[in-house]
């Protein structure tokens, strides 16, 4: 089977000092595959290359087999690889609605549809619902959070990438966040890529892991062996 | 009381196309965060071209869609020749390319028609017309008042009611997530100079005739106005420049009225300089905003 997404000696950074150094994955289609690391071990910077904001001064990406060197952010956008970067990605500007309109753009078509699909996500993330016409930096930290992910859901993804989703949340909030994000991946067949700090969370609902250590793969394991390894987790999480 | 009702209307309807062209400057801010100097010298070219168009075919209708046209074309050219190559992290560039270009933009104009001002005559009556027996508005300055409005209602639901809108405002405050969601942001940037500069051109069309004539200078008092307009409301709001438009219009036509034409520009300059003692990113800007 071809994999949803996969990276092929990838090395993104300057001459020297590259921050990724030939790292080679690949994601199965409906995986939850989590990607771990400390501190400065390359995972933004390899998320950012896979949706084109960096480019790679060696190695491939491929969306279910095709090579995305030549296609801009944008396109891999519209062919359906979705990320939700780090930090306020919410337009701040923008009300929730509008938010969400702005993500179905390309891939639900139609004013019928997209309306619908706006209706269907706040079916899913019901805080939303209530705040619909309130401007993104009226919203919470849980709250905009929500809508980064409902944002990309909403354009039914072939794959997701997100960046530190946790960061800056409450406990409670980062486990209801992340079990609507298992939900949707097991409803819909998304292939999901988690860079998190958050190992514990992150684990609970991937099923796979990735350590990156200095730009390169350290360790790929069942998410189950490696939360529950003692020495893997020592050595490479910190815990 | 008769006089103010006929300063205040004609201020209202000279207000308006201040109004028009400061929000020319706020669309371009807000695309590409440069305030385009050469706004004014841009939209003069193409009202020369809409004077040729008229002389050739005596029509206004058409002369009115060739400024249109050509302020379009002008603000893809500039954008796509000039800007989009020296945009860079600071404001500073763009703003000093747009300068030189009012230079070659005006000097070229002056080798090509020459410094004299050419009277463009007016669509419709100068002349007031009157509520009872108080003179109001001319017909010509009531054709300017519904033309602007109707452009500017038409530019808000263009920017809040269609998807076009939406891609321009995200791209224009979160150009990095916009592209992430698929917005083609370099084409944004450029839609949103063709529509400023179509805009800035209407509104030097409709102002010249009210004037001494078509000239390379005949926007240089207007992007003045403008420009203090756009300040005072906020580079960012187009709420802020509508406002700030129709005050600076009906102030330059009282002080005209009741003092003289020449004490004008003082007084736009004085209500600029309270304005920024007191609220320095403007009246409507929000913290976001003056922040960004």
């Amino acid at each position: 089977m071809t994999a949803a997404l996969a990276v092929d000696g990838l090395v993104v950074g300057y001459a020297g000092a590259p921050v990724v150094d030939g790292m080679t994955l690949e994601i199965a289609p409906g995986a939850v595959v989590a990607l771990l690391g400390a501190n400065g071990a390359g995972k933004t910077t390899v998320l950012r290359t896979l949706s084109g904001l960096l480019t790679p001064r060696a190695g491939r990406v491929l969306l279910d087999g095709d090579d995305l060197g030549a296609v801009s952010v944008e396109d891999r956008s519209r062919r359906g690889l979705a990320q939700v970067p780090e930090g306020r990605s919410v337009v701040a500007e923008l009300t929730v609605e509008e938010n969400l309109q702005l993500g179905a753009l390309w891939r639900r078509p139609g004013r019928a549809e997209r309306r619908a699909a706006v209706d269907e996500m706040y079916g899913m993330f019901e805080p939303l619902a209530r705040r619909r016409a309130s401007a993104g930096h009226q919203l919470s930290g849980g709250e905009r959070q929500m809508l980064a992910l409902a944002r990309a859901l909403i354009s039914r993804p072939r794959v997701l990438l997100l960046d530190e989703p946790s960061l800056g949340l409450a406990p409670r909030v980062v486990a209801q966040l992340f079990a609507v994000l298992r939900a949707a991946a097991d409803a819909t067949g998304l292939t999901v890529l988690l860079a998190e700090q958050n190992v514990t969370s992150a684990l609970s609902i991937a099923d796979r892991g990735v350590v990156l250590g200095l730009g390169q793969v350290v360790a790929d394991a069942p998410a189950t062996d490696l939360a529950a390894d003692p020495a893997l987790r020592h050595a490479y999480l910190g815990f | 009381m008769d006089r103010l009702v006929l300063l205040v209307s004609t201020g209202v309807a000279r207000g308006l196309v201040v109004a028009l062209f400061a929000l020319s400057l706020v669309i371009i801010w807000r695309a590409a965060r440069i305030v385009n100097f050469a706004q004014a010298a841009m939209a003069v070219v193409a009202v020369y071209v809409a004077f040729a168009v008229q002389q050739a075919t005596g029509s206004y209708v058409l002369a009115l869609l060739a400024a249109l046209v050509t302020g379009a074309l002008l603000g893809v050219a500039v954008e796509r020749g000039l800007m989009r190559h020296v945009a860079g992290r600071t404001p500073l560039p763009g703003m000093i390319v747009a300068i030189g270009l009012v230079m070659v933009l005006q000097s070229t104009l002056g080798i090509l028609v020459g410094p004299q001002h050419r009277p463009m005559t007016p669509v419709l009556s100068q002349s007031p017309l009157y509520v009872g027996t108080v003179p109001v508005l001319s017909r010509y300055d009531l054709f300017v008042l519904v033309v602007a409005l109707v452009v500017v209602v038409g530019l808000g639901l263009l920017f809040n009611r269609t998807t076009l809108g939406l891609q321009l405002r995200a791209s224009a405050v979160a150009p990095e997530v916009s592209r992430l969601l698929g917005v083609r942001v370099p084409r944004m940037v450029t839609v949103g100079w063709m529509l400023s500069c179509a805009v800035a051109a209407l509104a030097v069309l409709l102002l010249v005739p009210t004037e001494l004539g078509l000239n390379a200078h005949s926007g240089d008092v207007l992007f003045v106005h403008a420009f203090t307009v756009a300040v005072l409301g906020g580079l960012d709001s187009p709420a802020g420049a509508l406002v700030g438009g129709l005050v600076v219009g009906v102030l330059v036509s009282l002080v005209t009225g009741y003092a003289s034409a020449g004490l004008a520009p003082l007084a736009v300059l004085a209500l600029l300089t309270v304005v920024l003692l007191v609220r320095p990113g403007g009246i409507f800007a929000t913290r976001e905003a003056r922040t960004a």
